[in-house]
């Protein structure tokens, strides 16, 4: 990890950027399977964007937390 | 390495912009995925704007960055515009064997980068590949590096800029002028802003998007397929007769393999001189590794960089495999391709990603394609700053001016950087053919480059008049040999050893030759001129310069161990696949 001169993480930007894909990914996935798009993708059957959606978010989750801003960073 | 990828470029650009019917349909949370990520970048080149103070900082991150984050950044810098879609369509063209491209196309490389070559670079405190030639054989040869350097790169990143653009016109119908200054301006923007330091941070996020957004192809695919046996088969079924699943058991003759190649260009061309030049000199990469915070960070980041290149074909050629085995069409050449209408091998990855990805995964993907081609430019655009300012502005305009000065030139030469490349994205656009001399270009000095800084590493006897007259000899036999092909085609015989060479043999075997060239007359010029005495080339060159002990660390801590493993999974894997 990078400490220059009390620099945020770039792993805590990963980790925000990556909770937010895994909401966005996670939700339209979970709406695909109550609505079905007229054209399915194949192996539309294993969801795929739920199970990306919550890998997304689970690791997003972690980076966020591990990786972020204590109070002597970010000035 | 970088790789060209000439999309439709065989039909008039005004006809090709109208003609071509687009292969994918975003969502709006596909828009979404892909608005955060722009967010994101510029968002971090604000951030970073206040740690970069000086031109250590902008142009090497203050010197400050961690093994991890300069080996991630090592990697990332040369996935390049079009690495996910241009390998992709390698791998359906040729099969398995474009993995070559990632194994012993680099791996050897890389860790010969960490372990020997490195501590000269790093001890050195130079600041860039030219930076280094200077000291150690003086100016002409630096001038002669830095402006061939500065002026291929920009040229090449505006070709990369266009066929991004193309790219994103044939598969989401994008305008095309709306991808390039859109993607341009905002690299322009991170850059400007943080320098390598906002680069390197951006190239890590980028890393980690195109892993994410790439291995949803190669999962769900092996999951269609019924594993690797199973898409093997598939392969066998709709392509009898031809070998696409074996790295090695086909380059026994010219005629055994789809890409007409022999074993020996492989490993002494690809994995020799091509892959040695490439990692080892081409600035754009060596910059990253620069930036590490000490010497054991410099000699790791290249050994990091290289597990984690050895596994980018599970999310690059992978999906290209698997495109030959569920594919229902055959996927074609570009030319034949314009002429019938049907899909070309460019487009293997789009249409996989239309095959298994739905509303946001699609967005993820696109986001991929995105981040590879912003991490390349990034790449580009901040070791041509660094060369413009330091290996030409400084050395040859003013070369007394404060550190805040070459921070603004350098600052502005991103600026500058950008818009030459826009430039020449025009240029290309107007007049395709520029894209092939260009590219043609570019593998001339690599190779040369190489074999004079090996040489000036390895060989104290090496002279400033050796490395000079080796280099410029290599770069001008290696066009040479290039002309002779364009005018008569026969001489492939001779260059590349078959009449049947393809391309890729070619530049191969042409790398080699040059890379010969360059070497003997180095040799034979520096044992008739007068070499340097040994303290000038102490921190320069093995045997005159003290390396740090590294008896007394543990195993773990040892670059070489680390080294090893790689390089032990590497022959593994090439025996796995054999």
């Amino acid at each position: 990890m990078h400490e220059h001169k009390g620099m945020i993480s770039i792993w805590f930007f990963i980790g925000v950027l990556l909770l937010a894909y895994g909401v966005l990914i996670f939700a339209a996935g979970v709406y695909d399977v109550f609505q079905p798009p007229a054209k399915p993708v194949v192996l539309a059957r294993l969801h795929a964007g739920v199970w990306w959606g919550l890998l997304l978010l689970a690791m997003g989750l972690f980076y966020s937390i591990r990786f972020r801003p204590k109070k002597s960073q970010g000035n | 390495m970088r790789y060209a990828l000439s999309f439709r470029t065989k039909m008039p650009p005004a006809l090709l912009l109208a003609a071509t019917p687009r292969l994918l349909t975003l969502s709006p949370v596909d828009v979404a995925v892909i608005a955060l990520y722009f967010a994101m970048v510029i968002g971090i080149g604000f951030y970073l704007k206040r740690f970069t103070t000086t031109g250590e900082d902008f142009f090497l991150a203050g010197r400050d960055m961690t093994a991890w984050i300069a080996g991630l950044s090592f990697v990332a810098a040369n996935l390049g515009s079009l690495e996910l879609m241009g390998w992709a369509a390698a791998a359906y063209q040729y099969g398995i064997l474009a993995t070559h491209w990632y194994w012993i196309g680099a791996i050897p490389a890389m860790l010969f980068l960490g372990i020997v070559m490195m501590p000269f670079y790093y001890i050195s405190k130079t600041h860039s590949v030219p930076g280094y030639l200077q000291l150690r054989f003086g100016e002409p040869s630096r001038a002669l590096s830095a402006i061939t350097f500065g002026v291929m790169t920009v040229l090449m990143s505006g070709i990369n800029m266009y066929s991004m653009a193309l790219v994103m016109k044939v598969i989401l119908g994008w305008d095309i002028h709306f991808s390039i200054w859109v993607s341009s301006l905002t690299v322009a923007a991170y850059v400007f802003l943080g320098g390598l330091l906002s680069a390197i941070f951006n190239e890590v996020l980028q890393f980690m998007l195109i892993w994410l957004g790439g291995l949803v192809v190669s999962i769900v695919g092996l999951i269609e397929t019924g594993g690797w046996n199973g898409m093997v088969a598939r392969i066998h079924h709709n392509f009898p007769g031809q070998d696409f699943t074996h790295l090695w058991s086909g380059l026994g003759h010219f005629a055994g393999n789809p890409m007409g190649i022999h074993w020996t260009g492989i490993v002494l061309g690809l994995g020799g001189v091509i892959a040695f030049g490439y990692w080892t000199t081409d600035f754009l990469v060596v910059q990253r590794v620069l930036s590490a915070r000490d010497l054991r960070s410099a000699e790791m980041a290249p050994i990091i960089g290289a597990g984690f290149k050895m596994m980018v074909p599970f999310i690059v050629i992978l999906p290209g495999l698997l495109g030959l085995a569920v594919l229902p069409e055959h996927l074609v050449g570009e030319a034949q391709a314009v002429a019938t209408g049907a899909h070309s091998y460019n487009e293997v990855l789009p249409l996989m990603l239309a095959r298994y990805c739905g509303p946001g995964l699609l967005g993820l993907g696109i986001t991929a394609l995105i981040a590879g081609f912003m991490s390349g430019m990034a790449g580009n655009v901040s070791a041509f700053a660094t060369v413009w300012t330091y290996d030409i502005y400084r050395a040859f305009v003013r070369k007394d001016a404060g550190d805040s000065h070459y921070l603004a030139v350098g600052r502005w030469c991103t600026v500058l950087g950008v818009l030459v490349s826009i430039g020449a994205a025009y240029l290309v656009m107007q007049f395709l053919s520029i894209m092939d001399y260009v590219q043609a270009l570019f593998s001339f000095f690599i190779a040369p480059l190489f074999g004079t800084v090996i040489l000036g590493m390895l060989w104290p006897r090496a002279t400033n008049a050796g490395g000079f007259w080796g280099l410029l000899a290599g770069t001008v036999s290696s066009v040479c040999m290039w002309i002779w092909v364009k005018v008569d085609p026969s001489a492939l015989a001779y260059i590349a050893l078959s009449p049947r060479a393809r391309d890729m043999a070619e530049n191969m075997y042409r790398a080699l030759w040059s890379w010969i060239i360059c070497v003997v007359v180095t040799v034979v010029v520096s044992l008739a001129t007068q070499p340097r005495p040994k303290e000038e080339l102490a921190g320069l060159v093995y045997g005159c310069t003290q390396l740090p002990e590294t008896a007394a660390l543990p195993l773990y801590k040892r670059p070489v161990f680390w080294a090893t493993l790689v390089a032990v999974a590497l022959v593994a894997l090439n025996l796995l696949f054999w």
